[in-house]
């Protein structure tokens, strides 16, 4: 396949940045979207100049660390991470624009990579139940119906890879805040800390510079996970609750 | 060098409650003048700087990814291990400590795996107790399987992705402490070296990865809980960024590598598809439970496949071969991870693999969709199913896997005594990155149990047994000894950039996983690995004066990390193979084909090899020397492994 790749370039967080075209003239369908990258970037060493810098890690789909804005969406036209994309789902002669995420609470720091350590500051505020190591029951001493497990399980399966804050055009975290905060909310050992939680860390979201929600549902048309509208219904539910009983006494 | 393992005393099973209570106990208000740095946030290093800080003490955690939730353990699927005995089936402590020496193929301490069987049962506990949301039965009681050949269901799991869910309620508890000011995280920041002040580990010596700064920190102590190495081979089940650097670099400055050629290949892998490949996927070993592994009879139906003239679908079930249910009728499909791999290779070789390349084998749902019905397969394994189809464009459920063996897991690493120190004072390594308790062989289901076990329950009680003959006082950063790493580390960047050669790093990683995956992969033999080991010197002359480094220091500059990283792995291939060398027995993941039984399986040599291996950096060039802990087995009856 010939492919035509537009290229966000940005040296590092205070350059302007441009789009840059490259020429691609072999690509197999079997590679992955980043292996096409792999190659361009050789390509681009041995004429002595710099890769294209790019985020990615375990290319499983799993870690959540790539992040491509590929012609307009994040992580292309498939619902799956950009590591999981191949080049089957392009056609020869495509012209492919690639960007960083956008997003002001996810400031670009070279190229393709940005820097999303306000998730981590999210997480940090409230997104665990506070156990320390030891002294805890048995495993099996509170049942969790399986349905509940199940649902808990589907929020649980959030990458935190923000292409749901890419996606929307408010950069709204509020899909990765609510499945962590729904998990949470669903299992019995999140309920101690359950409107403490909510409330807190739709406070760091804000504070992070993340938009508001609109509900358009962009965030969960994108999700590599498919992490579920539901999710954003229950944390404005917990969120409201928390509020109107507040243990923040 | 005297290796003293330091296994306590006494009967098998008291010998880690006995320990507990011998060693030293910081005081709690105390344990605030203690600086740890924990290198690696996967479920070692996450659990482990958690429960540090949990105690009080303060800690400095480094990744190099841009989160601590992005390290590799993500991506384990199966399950995790743990004696709980649920299902009534027969599991006990002893049992799960017996599978586990047995299925190393009597390559580890009985002391430790023990220890492991033990705390296997809390880790469960904790991560209920943190929300991980495990598999349930309709009662609400939580769900087992059997895995990875066991004979009993001990293996916890959350869907496909049990890495990712104990990855993730390590995160948060280490995300907790964070919010609690007593670990401070360094993101995307990698170590590359570390800093000994009289004979005791004392800090590292760090690159910012954005900035090119480099950084000393300084602590009482230094946890590496960096992963396995298995990168050397170029393609692997690893993440693209898992490297030994770390590891490396603490060898170098005196800590020993254990058993560095023990190195896991994975029977179930998404086959190789062209030059461009990057990396190789797992497929969970849970599909084994109901996939059946077979090539054709025939070379010649396996050809007509290869060539697209025939479809597996319509090749008949006589002349098909289940060449693991054929060999080995008790175990079947089930058959431990080397076994299972040493067999596809063996009849790839024959010339009855079957995709282009040759190197696959037919993993095939067939009958359990047949059995089960399409939506029960597809409730156990969808997520696995769908991932192959992404990669492959097949659909699993009409025609059946193709997988083929990979590097998947190094059960090789750093020497450890029994309290998980190196053998640098004050230098720990925990999980992957130890060579600890998997022997010459992993069982699946015990990676994610062994890396929770060290950082949860483990380190936390004997890192006080040393901090507490450790004086409170700070060493600056602008002592000697950090000035004198920080310029090594600065000079080594600098010989990187300026040699602007014409081969990328890229390029020589691929030629090292090459001779690595030929000489030292699935079976060695002497001549073979003589070659290698003249290949391996050759490539790091050539590296270190034709590797060509883009850009400069003070930037984000990818070329320059993996350059970093390659450099060491070239050194560490080099020691892979004098270790397989040295060891002519075959054992576990170990392989050697001077040592087989008449029915061609490992055949171990218990009276010569019953040692750990554990080599010491002389410097520069030189050979390294091989010191021996001797393994002491009074609860287990060695025996030749068989799965017929």
């Amino acid at each position: 396949m010939k492919i035509k790749l537009k290229v966000w370039r940005q040296k590092n967080a205070q350059d302007k940045g441009g789009f840059k075209t490259y020429n691609l003239d072999d690509v197999s369908e079997d590679m992955s979207f980043l292996e096409m990258f792999d190659v361009l970037n050789e390509d681009l060493v041995k004429k002595n100049e710099d890769p294209v810098h790019f985020d990615h890690d375990c290319r499983e789909g799993i870690c959540g660390m790539c992040s491509m804005y590929i012609n307009g969406r994040p992580h292309g036209p498939k619902q799956t991470t950009t590591c999981q994309l191949h080049m089957r789902s392009f056609n020869d002669g495509d012209t492919i624009t690639v960007e960083p995420w956008r997003a002001k609470a996810f400031p670009v720091v070279k190229d393709l990579v940005v820097d999303r350590m306000s998730f981590d500051k999210i997480i940090q505020s409230g997104g665990y139940v506070s156990v320390n190591t030891g002294g805890v029951p048995d495993a099996n001493e509170i049942p969790i119906p399986k349905k509940i497990a199940d649902e808990a399980f589907d929020a649980a399966t959030c990458i935190g890879c923000g292409a749901c804050v890419a996606a929307c055009k408010n950069a709204s975290a509020m899909l990765f805040v609510s499945a962590k905060v729904s998990q949470l909310a669903m299992l019995p050992q999140g309920q101690v800390e359950r409107k403490t939680r909510a409330e807190n860390m739709v406070a760091t979201m804000d504070a992070e510079g993340f938009g508001a929600c609109t509900n358009t549902g962009a965030c969960s048309a994108e999700c590599p996970k498919g992490i579920s509208l539901e999710n954003i219904a229950r944390l404005n539910r917990e969120f409201l609750s928390a509020k109107a009983s507040s243990d923040n006494v | 060098m005297k290796l003293d393992s330091k296994i306590p005393e006494g009967p098998l099973s008291e010998k880690w409650s006995k320990h507990k209570f011998n060693v030293k106990l910081v005081n709690p208000a105390n344990k605030r003048k203690y600086d740890i740095i924990v290198v690696g946030t996967g479920l070692a290093g996450a659990s482990a700087a958690a429960s540090f800080g949990e105690l009080g003490y303060n800690v400095k955690a480094f990744c190099f990814q841009d989160s601590p939730r992005r390290a590799h353990s993500i991506a384990a699927q199966g399950g995790i291990n743990a004696a709980k005995n649920y299902q009534n089936d027969g599991d006990s402590v002893f049992r799960l400590f017996y599978d586990t020496v047995k299925g190393g193929d009597y390559r580890s301490r009985e002391g430790n795996v023990h220890r492991l069987a033990e705390v296997s049962v809390n880790i469960i506990d904790q991560c209920v107790a943190q929300g991980v949301p495990f598999a349930r039965e309709y009662g609400g009681l939580l769900a087992n399987r059997s895995f990875g050949g066991a004979q009993v269901s001990r293996t916890f799991y959350a869907r496909g992705q049990t890495g990712q869910q104990l990855l993730l309620g390590a995160y948060s508890a280490l995300s907790r402490q964070v919010a609690n000011g007593k670990v401070k995280l360094h993101a995307r920041e990698e170590m590359l070296d570390l800093v000994m002040v009289d004979g005791n580990a004392r800090g590292i010596v760090t690159r910012n990865l954005i900035t090119g700064k480099i950084e000393s920190h300084s602590a009482h102590a230094v946890v590496l809980a960096t992963g396995g190495y298995g990168n050397v081979f170029y393609l692997s089940t690893n993440a693209m960024g898992s490297n030994v650097t770390a590891a490396w670099r603490a060898h170098k400055k005196g800590a020993f590598m254990a058993n560095p050629c023990f190195t896991q290949i994975h029977p179930t892998c998404i086959p190789v598809s062209g030059d461009h490949q990057s990396k190789l996927t797992l497929m969970s070993e849970s599909l084994r439970n109901d996939g059946r592994v077979w090539v054709p009879k025939t070379k010649e139906d396996a050809e007509k496949i290869r060539k697209g003239q025939l479809k597996p679908t319509e090749l008949a079930e006589d002349k098909r071969d289940y060449y693991l249910e054929r060999k080995y009728p008790s175990f079947g499909n089930l058959v431990p991870r080397d076994v299972a791999s040493r067999n596809a290779k063996e009849v790839c070789d024959e010339g009855r693999g079957v995709n282009a390349t040759g190197l696959a084998v037919y993993l095939d749902f067939a009958d359990a969709i047949e059995r089960d019905g399409e939506d029960l397969i597809s409730a156990k394994y969808g997520n696995l199913f769908d991932m192959y189809q992404q990669i492959t464009g097949e659909n699993p459920y009409k025609t059946p896997m193709k997988i083929y063996p990979a590097v998947h897991y190094t059960m090789g690493g750093l020497w450890v005594d029994y309290n998980l120190m190196t053998t640098i004072p004050g230098c720990y390594a925990i999980g992957e990155a130890n060579f600890s308790d998997h022997g010459a062989n992993r069982l699946g289901a015990s990676a994610l149990m062994q890396g929770l076990a060290d950082g949860y329950f483990v380190l936390p009680y004997t890192i006080g047994d040393y901090l507490a003959n450790v004086p409170y006082d700070k060493i600056p950063t602008d002592h000697e000894a950090f000035k004198k790493a920080e310029a090594e580390v600065k000079e080594r960047i600098d010989k990187l950039l300026s040699i602007n050669g014409s081969k990328t790093v890229d390029e020589f990683h691929k030629d090292l996983g090459h001779i690595m995956w030929e000489y030292c992969g699935m079976s060695r033999n002497e001549a073979g690995l003589k070659k290698a080991k003249a290949e391996i010197k050759k490539l790091k002359e050539d590296y270190w004066s034709n590797v060509k480094v883009i850009g400069s220091n003070e930037e984000l500059n990818m070329s320059l990390e993996k350059a970093n990283r390659v450099a060491d792995f070239i050194e560490l291939g080099e020691l892979m193979i004098d270790d397989a060398l040295n060891r002519s027995e075959s054992c576990g993941g170990h392989f050697r084909e001077e040592s087989q039984t008449e029915e061609g399986e490992a055949k171990r040599k218990d009276d010569e090899f019953s040692y750990v291996a554990a080599w010491e950096y002389n410097g520069e060039g030189k050979e390294e020397t091989l010191n021996k802990e001797d393994l002491v087995f009074e609860n287990v009856k060695l025996t030749q492994r068989s799965y017929k």
